[in-house]
């Protein structure tokens, strides 16, 4: 039963404080290696397609931020679930300090798909049900975080966020499945979990990468957001304050 | 190396793709560092220890 004890642990500010300041650096730094690796396979080394010639080396971006859009509220839902039915305030933090990064990918996926979406398509934008789902998802991690801020009653607040990340998870599918359920302007799949991939291995594993490190990335960001948020909310603690007076120490 | 940045004629649409990432991650990576400053500021200064109280822990 060693397990759940240590897990019961991590729950304690400064022990999770601690495991995270120590597991950050080497998240930022195995992200920085894999995409300096998968930049320079996709944008050097893989040949351009044979449809869309050099645009398609948006995907090294647009694909591995579409992936996390999702991933992350995928993330902040069971972290929803656990603060909600368990109480942990953790799990709670978790949520809250997740959705920036979130909202980052996803504004990343809209932008850059546009960007690629102009030459190939030839327009900017399309109310297609993916493009409108992914934007639906954009709001959906504003609104958990400005629900957050809403009530006076701060616990109220990051209650009313969990409960909305818990529920607007269901747009996670729809954004997944809207090419195989409706006709959309988006391409369908190409890399799957089961099966072939329809992708070159020269465009394949630089694509991987990217998405490797865009994980290991959401990783460190979220542990470097929830330490700041473990100072201001146990404030005037005595681990908090050596911390603070600790310098040099980010 | 012109031929690389050109990207066989969608250079300006390929690099500001990359440029928006670049500039979003940016913003995201420094948001901790921004806010760990600010609570910094925000903690009240303590005497600096002397001698007779070389721990100011209260």
């Amino acid at each position: 039963m060693k397990l759940p004890l240590w897990f019961h642990r991590l729950g304690s500010p400064p022990t999770f404080y601690a495991f995270a300041a120590r597991l950050q650096p080497w998240c930022y730094g195995l992200a920085a290696a894999l995409a300096v690796y998968g930049l320079y396979a996709g944008l050097v080394l893989a040949p351009p397609d044979y449809q869309q010639g050099d645009s398609f080396r948006i995907i090294y971006v647009h694909v591995p931020a579409a992936w996390m859009s999702m991933a992350v509220f995928v993330f902040m839902a069971v972290a929803a679930f656990v603060a909600l039915v368990w109480r942990m305030k953790l799990a709670e933090t978790l949520v809250l300090t997740a959705a920036p990064t979130g909202a980052a990918f996803t504004l990343i996926t809209l932008v850059t798909g546009s960007i690629w979406g102009r030459p190939m398509w030839g327009t900017w934008w399309d109310w297609d049900p993916r493009l409108t789902s992914e934007l639906v998802l954009f709001f959906l991690y504003l609104g958990v975080i400005a629900l957050a801020q809403a009530f006076e009653d701060r616990r109220a607040g990051r209650r009313a966020a969990c409960l909305l990340a818990l529920v607007g998870v269901v747009n996670v599918p729809v954004v997944h499945f809207a090419v195989t359920w409706w006709n959309s302007l988006h391409q369908g799949p190409t890399v799957r979990m089961f099966g072939e991939s329809s992708i070159h291995p020269s465009m394949l594993w630089p694509l991987l990468a990217m998405a490797v490190a865009s994980k290991l990335y959401f990783a460190g960001s979220l542990f470097a957001r929830t330490r700041v948020a473990l100072l201001e909310q146990e404030a005037g603690s005595a681990w908090v304050r050596r911390e603070l007076e600790a310098r040099g120490h980010v | 190396m012109s031929e690389f940045l050109a990207m066989g004629g969608y250079g300006a649409y390929v690099w500001s793709a990359y440029a928006v990432t670049a500039v979003v991650l940016a913003w995201d990576a420094s948001a901790p560092l921004r806010q760990r400053r600010a609570l910094r500021r925000r903690q009240p200064r303590r005497p600096p220890p002397t001698p007779n109280n070389p721990t100011t822990t209260p």
